[in-house]
């Protein structure tokens, strides 16, 4: 008890606690899609915590990587399990972020006060697929080998800065050994530092603003008289340490049975392998740029795909400015986002479907 | 009240403070950004290499060798010809293969296609590859950087 007035008198504790008992939660028949973002966080502690056990073992060079890998897989007690776990993680994480950033987007609970949320949310979502595209080299296998080069490459099509962006990311001209320990570095510190930011960032607004209510059930609350809502203490954590649990058992189930490959040492002097494709989440970038033609109008093809998803993704970031208050503009968001979430899902079904010929 | 040199005083102040700012900032940035375009390393540059055995090169297959730092491909066509290229995709940097199906060679990342003379007749590659003079000394097959 003494303990306990000892931190009250140098932190506020107790009025964090009382905050909380006051918090309330809307609840109704979207409410369930609130959970997503409070699962990815979940996935990202995961992250943290299995890369640093993973990191103890782990040597980021190309003479080492990949056998420090092996070598976690095949001798390091629950090594095969740490990092099985990494590497589905990545991917439910990925998934997770992609469902809630869809779920806010068809909810609208990007409009105002809430920009800056949505905002920092894209920024993490771009900051997640960053994470798996500089975690996928470091074993150092054949796939992730040629995907960080074809990956790397694309960045050579913007253009003046493009060639100068390659070397950036390469650490010199070709994928090397010097592109391993650059990309760990970025894996690593760089990203998670500005992870851990922008996640303290989005997870203060979030409380700022509380739980966005959609505009249907704010009409349907605003005849009825009210809406109804759960108190956060203990109701809404309860239900998210549920979903966590879930999740967990998911993560353990997938890591347990379906083993993460480690698959062939990459041999720059290879040819790339038939059948040879990126994780899924790129699946649908991947095969867009499989059907663009050498030039699209005299212009370089894959500089047009680039600049076109670089247009869809700066547009998504500045969404909540350029979207009015109408329910018109409302109409037009979801059917945007259904549009391309039907592109992405179709593309990536006929990724899954290519039959090397 | 103020004297009137007062005003003329803080903007000096203000433009050496803003001076200072912009140095610190500068001599943080510049050493950092130039810290991150990785250095030129000088390479001797590869004209020549050996390319293995010409007699288990058999007609309508291909194999890939190191080229100083970068992979090239040399092929055997169906009539028995030596030719080889550059083995880097012109698309997106894939390393490309021999594919006896087809005659072609072919790159497994983007289903890109050249025929035997290194030209793209098939799929997104943009350019043909480099190709090298090839001659066969002995029995070994010598592959040489065109000047």
């Amino acid at each position: 008890m003494r303990l306990r007035v000892w931190i009250d008198e140098r932190l506020p504790l107790d009025d964090v606690l009382e905050t909380l008992r006051h918090k309330r939660v809307p609840h109704h028949r979207y409410s369930v899609w609130y959970y997503f973002g409070g699962m990815t966080l979940f996935l990202f502690l995961i992250q943290v915590g299995t890369g640093a056990l993973l990191l103890l073992y782990y040597r980021p060079s190309a003479a080492e990587a990949y056998e420090s890998v092996q070598f976690i897989v095949s001798r390091v007690p629950f090594g095969w399990l740490v990092r099985s776990i990494h590497a589905w993680a990545a991917n439910l994480m990925v998934a997770s972020a992609f469902a809630h950033l869809f779920s806010v987007l068809f909810l609208h609970a990007y409009r105002r006060p809430r920009e800056l949320t949505w905002i920092s949310g894209l920024l993490l979502l771009l900051l997640t697929l960053a994470f798996g595209f500089t975690g996928y080299l470091l074993p150092w296998n054949t796939v992730s080998f040629f995907a960080t080069r074809v990956g790397t490459d694309i960045a050579a099509s913007v253009p003046v800065v493009g060639e100068g962006l390659v070397r950036f990311l390469r650490g010199g001209d070709d994928v090397t050994g010097a592109t391993l320990t650059r990309l760990f570095g970025f894996h690593v510190a760089v990203l998670p530092g500005v992870a851990t930011s922008l996640v303290a960032l989005h997870l203060l607004l979030v409380q700022r603003h509380g739980m966005s209510i959609p505009p249907s059930i704010e009409r349907r609350a605003a005849d009825a008289g009210g809406i109804q809502s759960i108190p956060f203490l203990p109701h809404f954590l309860l239900r998210d340490l549920f979903a966590w649990t879930a999740v967990l058992a998911v993560l353990a189930s997938l890591a347990t049975f379906v083993p993460w490959e480690l698959g062939a040492k990459a041999d720059p002097f290879q040819p790339a392998p038939a059948g040879i494709r990126p994780e899924w989440y790129f699946l649908w970038a991947f095969e867009t740029l499989k059907h663009v033609p050498p030039t699209v109008a005299g212009v370089n093809g894959e500089l047009v795909a680039v600049a076109l998803m670089g247009a869809v993704v700066l547009g998504a970031i500045l969404l909540p400015l350029l979207v009015g208050a109408s329910p018109r503009a409302r109409a037009a968001v979801v059917w945007a986002g259904a549009g391309f979430l039907l592109f992405m899902s179709v593309m990536t079904g006929l990724a899954l479907r290519a039959v090397t010929p | 009240m103020i004297p009137p040199a007062e005003p003329a005083r803080r903007g000096i102040l203000n433009w050496l403070l803003g001076l200072w700012g912009g140095g610190v900032v500068a001599s943080v940035v510049y050493p950092v950004t130039r810290y991150l375009a990785p250095p030129e390393v000088p390479e001797a540059p590869t004209l020549s290499v050996g390319a293995g055995s010409a007699q288990t090169l058999a007609p309508n297959t291909g194999r890939v060798v190191p080229f100083g730092a970068r992979p090239a491909i040399v092929i055997r066509t169906p009539a028995g010809e030596l030719r080889a290229f550059a083995a880097t995709c012109t698309h997106l940097d894939c390393t490309v293969q021999y594919r006896p199906d087809l005659q072609r060679i072919w790159c497994a990342c983007h289903n890109g296609e050249y025929d035997l003379n290194g030209r793209n007749v098939a799929g997104p590659p943009p350019r043909p590859l480099d190709s090298y003079d090839v001659n066969v000394t002995g029995d070994e097959i010598v592959i040489t950087r065109r000047a």
